[in-house]
Formats: C-alpha cells, sequence, structure tokens
C-alpha cells in the first residue's frame, strides 16, 4: 500500500470524526440555549399565577347595630368611633349572613379562613376613607380570599390545605357568583407581608431605586474621573501601575468580599445604619467601579488621536482638550458601560445581605437612610417562605427583575447603535 | 442637621462667589490683565470660598465628640471624677443617653452634665459656623481682590481638577486597603480565639458560641475543611460542566459558525452571564434539585434534597459564558498562518483545532478556566439557596455539602454580637475567600498576558 491509499483508507474516518466534532460544538452550543429557554419557561410558568387573586364577595351590614355605634344619630362619627368598630368581627358576620346553615364552632372556623386575614385592614381603611357609610345600607365588597383557597380556586389544585367543608362553602360561592379572579394590582402597589395574597414589591422596587440612586451619584462620576486620569494624564510610574493592577483584581473580587468590607468599615466603624441604602449603595459602587473605570478607559482610548491633535494644536490645554473633546466623544461608550454597572447593581444579592438588608420590612423607603430592602433580595427572602404562594411571587418578582435589566441592557444597545450611526 | 445647613450654606457662597467673580472678570475680558477665562477665575473663585471652609468642616466633626466629651469629664462632679473610669463610663452613657432621647434624668448630676454638655456643643457650633464664614468670606475677598490677577487661573482650576481626578483613581487603592484591612483585622481578632492550625486543619464545624459560658456546647468547633472540601466539589462539578460547554461553544462559535449566526448567538449566551445569580438560586432550589432527587429515587439512589450536584450544574451552566467567551478571544488570536498550514497539510478542520489551534491558545484557555474556577469559588446566592447548612465531610455529589460562602451569610444574617467567634469566623472565612480568588486572578491573568505576548 502506498502512502496515498493509506490516506484514502483512513479518509472516511476522518470525516466521520470531522463530522462529529462539528456536533459536538453545535450541541455545546444548543445546550446553553435550551438551558436558557427553560429556564425562562419555568420562571415564567411559576410566576403566572401570581398575577390574578381570587377574591370573595361579602354583604358587609352597616346598620349601626351590627357596627356597635351609639344608635344616636346626631352623632358625629369621629376616629374613636370608627377605633370602636371590630371589623374582623365584621367581617365574619358577614360570612355567617352568607352562611347561615353554619353554626358549629369548628365549621365557623373553617368558614373564617375563606378570608385573607388582611380583610379587616381593608375594612378599616374604607370606613376611615368614608365615616358616611355608617349607619347605610349594607355594602357589597370584594374581599381577598386567603392563599391557600386562592391557590385551590385559580389553579384547581386540591391540597390538603384545603378542607372538604371549605371545597362546598366555595361550590356555594361559586353558584351565587360570588367568588372570583382577578388581576393583582396589589403585587405592584403593596410592600411585604407575612400573608402571600397582601403581599408585593413596591417596598424592594423603591429600596432598589434609591440603592441604584446612590451607587451612580458615587460610581459614575469616580469611574468616569479614575478612566481620565489613568488614560490621560497619569505618569508611567509604578503608582499607576499599581492602581491598574488593583482595578483588574477588584474586578474579580467575589461580591460577598465587597459586602464584608461594608459590614466592617461603613457599619461598624463609621456607624452608619444598617439595612440603609445608602450604605447598600456605596457598597455596590466600590463593586461597580472597576466595570465603569475598564469600560470608560475602553471608550476613551478609542477617540481618534486626530481629535485630541487638533485640540492642542489650536491651544487648548490638556485639561480643555480632554473635557472639551475627548470626553464627549466618549461619553456613549462611558454612558454604556455605566448602564451595563448599573445592571449588575441591580440584580447583586450577596453584598447586600451582609450589611441587614435582608430584614422584613412593611414600610416603603422614602429615601436613602430609611430601611429598605432591594428586589434580589426580595426574592431571597420569598423564596425561603414555607407557603407555596410564595413560590409564584418569588418567581413573579424574577420576572419584574429581568423585565428590569432587559430594559436597561436595550437601553445600552440603543445607545451605542445610536451614537455610532451619528459618528 | 446643623452641619447639613452649615454644608448648604458653604455651597452656597460658593456659588455666589462664582457668579460675583465671573461678573467682574468679565468687564476686563480682552485687557491684558487677564490671563485665564473668566469662569477660570470664577471657578478658582468658588474653590477658594469653599474648600478651605468643607475642610475645617471636616476637621472640626473629627474632633468635635472627644473635645464634647472631655467637656463633660472636665465638669463631673469631684466624687465622681474621683472613681473608677467604669464609673465614669457609665455617666457618659447616661448623659449621652439623656441627650439623644431629649429627655430629662432624674439624677441632679447628670442634668447638670447634660447643661454642660448642651452648652460645650453650642459653643462649639457657634466657633464652627463663625470660622467657616470667616474662611468663606475670605476666599470670596480673595477672590475679587487685586490678588487674582497675579495668579493663572488656569493652571490654578487644572491643577485642582487634576488632583480630584488623581484622588478618584485612587479609589481603587483604598478599597483594596480597606477589603484586606477589614478582613486582616477580623481575622486576626479571630485567630487570637481559635488557632489557626484549628482552623486550616480541623475537621468539624459547629459555629456555636453560647451566650453563658456553662452552657452545653458553648465552646463550638472552628474546623474549616468540611468547607474548603464542599466549596472545592461544588466548583469542580460546575468546572465539569462549564469547561467542556465553554470550550466547544468558543470553538464552533469561532472555527465553524457563520458571521451572522456568530453575531446572534454570542450576545444570547451572554445574556446567560447576565442573569442573577439570586435567580439561579430559585432555579436551582426550586426546579433542578428537585428533579435530580427524584431521577435518582427512581434508580434507587438516595439525594438529599439540597444535593451538591444540583447547585454544582446550575453553577456550571452560569459560568459557561466566561469560559466561552475568554476562550474564544484567545482562539481568535491564534495567528491564521498556523491554521493555514494545518489545512495545506490535508488535515482536517477538527484535526487543526484539536492538534494545532488548541495545544497553541492552551495558556489563555487555561487562564479563562482559572478565571471561571475563581468566580464559581467566590460564587454565593445560588449555593446559599441550594447547597446545605450543615458541614459534611463527603465528596459524594449526591450529598448536601455546604461552603464558604454559604457559612459566611448565615454566620453575619442573623442578630448578632459582633466580637464572638462565631461572626469573627465568617471574616476569617472571608479572607481564605479573598486570598484564594486573588491568587487565582493573579496567575489567570499572568498566564494570559504571557500568552498574548508569544503572538504579538
Amino acid at each position: 500500500m502506498n502512502n496515498t491509499e493509506i490516506v484514502k483508507a483512513g479518509l472516511r474516518k476522518r470525516y466521520a470524526r470531522e463530522k462529529r466534532f462539528q456536533f459536538y460544538g453545535k450541541a455545546a452550543v444548543m445546550s446553553g440555549f435550551i438551558f436558557l429557554i427553560f429556564l425562562l419557561f419555568d420562571i415564567t410558568s411559576k410566576a403566572m399565577p401570581a398575577f390574578s387573586i381570587t377574591e370573595i364577595l361579602l354583604d358587609i351590614p352597616m346598620d349601626r347595630v351590627t357596627l356597635g355605634v351609639s344608635n344616636n344619630s346626631r352623632l358625629s362619627i369621629d376616629d374613636t368611633v370608627l377605633a370602636s368598630i371590630d371589623y374582623a368581627g365584621l367581617v365574619k358576620k358577614a360570612l355567617r349572613i352568607q352562611f347561615p346553615e353554619v353554626t358549629k364552632r369548628k365549621q365557623k372556623k373553617l368558614l373564617y379562613q375563606l378570608i385573607s386575614s388582611g380583610a379587616e385592614f381593608e375594612l378599616r381603611q374604607l370606613f376611615s376613607d368614608n365615616s358616611g357609610l355608617v349607619g347605610g345600607e349594607p355594602l357589597s365588597i370584594w374581599f381577598k380570599a386567603d392563599d391557600d383557597i386562592d391557590t385551590f380556586y385559580k389553579l384547581e389544585r386540591i391540597t390538603s390545605r384545603v378542607k372538604p367543608q371549605q371545597i362546598t362553602f366555595i361550590e356555594t360561592l361559586k353558584k351565587q357568583s360570588r367568588i372570583r379572579t382577578t388581576l393583582n394590582f396589589d403585587f405592584f402597589t403593596n410592600s411585604d407581608s407575612r400573608e402571600p395574597e397582601q403581599a408585593g414589591i413596591k417596598g424592594a422596587l423603591l429600596g432598589s431605586f434609591w440603592t441604584l440612586l446612590v451607587t451612580l451619584m458615587v460610581s459614575l462620576p469616580v469611574g468616569i474621573a479614575a478612566a481620565i486620569y489613568l488614560e490621560e494624564f497619569a505618569p508611567q510610574n509604578r503608582l499607576t501601575d499599581f492602581i491598574e493592577v488593583n482595578i483588574n483584581n477588584l474586578a474579580a473580587v467575589p461580591s460577598i468580599v465587597f459586602g464584608l468590607l461594608g459590614l466592617a468599615v461603613f457599619i461598624n466603624f463609621f456607624g452608619m445604619p444598617r439595612s440603609a441604602p445608602l450604605v447598600g449603595g456605596l457598597v455596590l459602587s466600590l463593586m461597580t467601579l472597576p466595570t465603569i473605570i475598564i469600560s470608560s478607559r475602553a471608550a476613551i482610548k478609542s477617540v481618534p488621536p486626530s481629535l485630541k491633535e487638533a485640540a492642542l494644536g489650536l491651544g487648548a490645554s490638556h485639561m480643555q482638550t480632554v473635557f472639551h473633546h475627548v470626553l464627549p466623544q466618549a461619553m456613549p461608550g462611558v454612558l454604556t458601560g455605566a448602564i451595563i454597572g448599573m445592571a449588575q447593581a441591580l440584580g447583586e444579592t450577596a453584598p447586600l445581605l451582609m450589611i441587614g438588608m435582608v430584614a422584613f420590612i412593611v414600610d416603603v423607603p422614602g429615601g436613602v437612610m430609611d430601611s429598605a430592602t432591594v428586589l434580589p433580595v426580595q426574592i431571597f427572602l420569598w423564596a425561603d417562605s414555607p407557603e407555596s404562594a410564595f413560590t409564584a411571587l418569588t418567581a413573579a418578582t424574577i420576572l419584574v427583575l429581568l423585565a428590569f435589566l432587559t430594559m436597561m441592557n436595550a437601553l445600552a444597545i440603543m445607545l451605542r447603535n445610536y451614537f455610532e450611526r451619528q459618528r | 442637621m446643623t452641619s447639613t445647613y452649615l454644608f448648604l450654606m458653604i455651597t452656597g457662597l460658593g456659588l455666589f462667589a462664582f457668579f460675583l467673580s465671573f461678573q467682574r472678570t468679565t468687564q476686563y475680558k480682552g485687557s491684558k490683565r487677564l490671563r485665564s477665562l473668566p469662569h477660570h477665575y470664577a471657578s478658582l473663585t468658588a474653590v477658594w470660598t469653599a474648600f478651605p471652609a468643607v475642610l475645617l468642616m471636616l476637621v472640626w466633626a473629627v474632633i468635635e465628640p472627644g473635645y464634647l466629651q472631655e467637656q463633660i469629664v472636665t465638669n463631673l462632679p469631684a466624687e465622681i471624677a474621683g472613681q473608677s473610669s467604669e464609673v465614669i463610663g457609665l455617666y457618659l452613657n447616661k448623659v449621652h443617653l439623656a441627650i439623644e432621647n431629649q429627655m430629662v434624668d432624674d439624677d441632679p448630676v447628670i442634668q447638670s452634665l447634660v447643661v454642660a454638655y448642651e452648652k460645650a456643643a453650642l459653643n462649639s457650633r457657634y466657633l464652627n459656623t463663625a470660622m467657616v464664614l470667616v474662611l468663606c468670606l475670605g476666599g470670596i475677598v480673595a477672590g475679587l481682590s487685586k490678588l487674582l490677577f497675579k495668579v493663572h487661573a488656569r493652571v490654578g482650576i487644572e491643577r485642582i481638577l487634576k488632583a480630584f481626578l488623581m484622588l478618584c483613581s485612587g479609589v481603587a487603592i483604598v478599597t483594596t486597603i480597606g477589603i484586606v484591612l477589614s478582613v486582616l483585622f477580623e481575622s486576626i481578632r479571630f485567630f487570637n480565639a481559635v488557632s489557626v492550625f484549628d482552623f486550616m486543619l480541623g475537621t468539624a464545624w459547629s459555629p456555636q458560641t453560647s451566650i453563658r459560658t456553662d452552657q452545653v456546647g458553648s465552646s463550638g468547633s472552628f474546623g474549616a475543611v468540611p468547607l474548603f472540601l464542599g466549596t472545592m466539589l461544588i466548583s469542580l462539578i460546575a468546572m465539569f460542566i462549564a469547561v467542556p460547554v465553554g470550550l466547544m461553544t468558543a470553538i464552533y462559535l469561532s472555527e465553524y459558525a457563520t458571521s451572522k449566526f456568530r453575531l446572534m448567538a454570542k450576545p444570547a449566551l451572554e445574556v446567560l452571564a447576565g442573569i442573577p445569580t439570586v435567580v439561579y438560586g430559585f432555579f436551582a432550589a426550586l426546579t433542578v434539585a428537585p428533579f435530580i432527587r427524584d431521577v435518582g429515587e427512581s434508580i434507587g439512589l438516595s439525594v438529599a434534597s439540597e444535593s451538591a450536584l444540583a447547585a454544582g450544574i446550575v453553577m456550571g451552566v452560569m459560568i459557561i459564558p466566561f469560559v466561552s467567551s475568554l476562550s474564544d478571544d484567545v482562539i481568535k488570536a491564534v495567528p491564521q498562518s498556523m491554521r493555514d498550514g494545518s489545512l495545506a497539510l490535508g488535515a482536517t478542520q477538527s484535526e487543526t483545532i484539536k492538534k494545532v489551534i488548541i495545544p497553541a491558545a492552551l495558556p489563555g484557555i487555561v487562564g479563562s478556566v482559572l478565571l471561571a474556577a475563581s468566580r464559581a469559588i467566590g460564587e454565593t446566592m445560588i449555593v446559599v439557596m441550594a447547597a446545605g447548612l450543615a458541614a459534611n465531610l463527603t465528596i459524594n455529589p449526591l450529598e448536601a455539602v455546604t461552603t464558604v460562602t454559604v457559612q459566611i451569610v448565615t454566620l453575619l444574617t442573623g442578630d448578632q454580637e459582633f466580637d464572638s467567634p462565631k461572626t469573627l469566623a465568617a471574616f476569617a472565612l472571608g479572607l481564605m475567600l479573598f486570598v484564594t480568588t486573588l491568587l487565582l486572578n493573579v496567575i489567570a491573568l499572568h498566564v494570559v498576558r504571557r500568552y498574548r505576548e508569544q503572538y504579538e
């Protein structure tokens, strides 16, 4: 056999190997996509239940006797009168009116469990908003169902948490069309709660907003200034080298270590408040600073030197050249980097756990010093909750977070394309 | 609040100085007396006005608490001042409490101390405000006087600006020093309580410290070997997923894919790196872990519900883009002549890749793998949500293990005394984490850089 024959004999095998290798490559790329699609599909399908909620229509009696308010109609309805009303009892009463046949204690208890425990607060709010209701006609109000009932009704999933007796109640309500499923707007307008049907993400959204605001205010100016210095003014010496090494290393330090820094320095040394967006924002800005510096440097470097030389040639000082000509040209790149850094900061969880942003906080934060939590931490907190209804809320919050991240990245891409076309 | 007002006042005066100076210097515009543009003079005047005042405020903020403390101590009645420092400390605390809560204490001694303190505080505030005002006015006067024409305002303002730019780039160094110092100091305090060898070589991890010393199990044990092993196990599983998939992706995208496909596929894969880790954690804990447990049970294996495998697989997927994009860069950097030479000798494309390109790009690939490994070791949320809490000394991927990052989070997220070994242990673990990832990064960057030089 001569050489040609040897090569020819092996050719088939080699081509097969080539095909196989290409297939592995395709499979690798596809596996990434498949995982991504599966992940998004899984989370979306888990999130769907959170966007709707079951409500039950109850007729709340408004006559003064039932409310326990003095029958003297001249008596003005002030706050003390409103505070004296037993709202929880009122909801229970309305339920008993709906089901007069229920008399046994055990059955009553099951009946009361149909309605969310937040109903009495809703009712209290209604009365304080409009005290003229007292003494009027019975009022029909849609109340949120308890989370177990909600899960059972909207998903038609039988669980041990819903008793057979309660199922017959629900059947009755269904026949009277006193039970319905509507959009859950409260998910966006409420803050965290122990009751899944009452819980919302408004507090976490605002917490994220304040935290990111601090991050942006700190990391953008400092990052741009550092990038300008390193790219335009820094002399070639050991100090500059040391700064550059530090920036590169900081970019790779695990985020949780920044949390330890925040805890030890900002909270324990400087005595800043725990759980505050100010501290969270500072920690995150230290974390995103390397990203912003590196991308800003790249943007500044990509500005054509001819532009710089022209400015210098016309007599501008170095500083004027940089601030009047180089920086405006580099701005799209700088902003793109900043947006990507902000997106990173928005999704970051671990360092915020260290500085106490994991507390259960019901109030909506009104500033950078208030206790707050952020979207990713809210996800972490709810994912840990035992109630199954929280799983849907967690997935829904993830969708909101991903929507924000997508918007930010789309903005970055649009910005880049727009300015590239301008050039 | 007063310092906020003072700060606002300084800002206001600075702006005022700017406009005043701008107006004044604009009149001279074009005359030979002016060496810079009006806004340079105006900026310089503003800096002269505001900067010394702000500096004074900062110095004041540092000195003031100590000065006020001293005022109380000197005002202490003789019979208390003669007592031990602990008693004095108690009194000081009471005074501070009364001031903070604006309560009237029953003790007349404390009442008089509060009065003395408030008087001193008021005096200090007046003095501070007066000095700040004098500095501000001095700045304005200097800025508007003939003195200004003696300086080259543009040079001056540019020098200040440059100093500011330099200061900003120094933040990176300050951050690094801050990280090192904060973890180091707390770690040293930890190692005073627990010996280094027990920590590095001990195999039992149960960081339970008691409030009372006579409680059962009050000592707690801080052997971190199970944590190191758990971290390594999960990272290894992640690398088993990420390295082959990431590398094959990089090869396919850089060698086979059409540029159109490439342009679409690369950003799509980067999405994997952009998804927050808490989302992966949720997915690992609620979808992957139960799935693996069910599969394991159906073939007769006992799988923990928080198995290392679930966390590892999801983490592996997360770091695919790190491996693929870094490897992609190094593969593309291999000179085209090497590909051409191999193809001209009759090798198929896959043979060229396997025998020529990969060996040539190997150092860079190793670097990217090391960087990915450091990501995996430092990753927190996936393991916090999907891996276990109990320290198990095992290398069975189907069992639950815990990691360094999980323990840092669990040790620090409760309400804790800050100086118990339990919380300090978190900083010792943080130090380990920082040192390990730093080493991996330094090695990786070094390898990549050396490789790059080879072909440039």
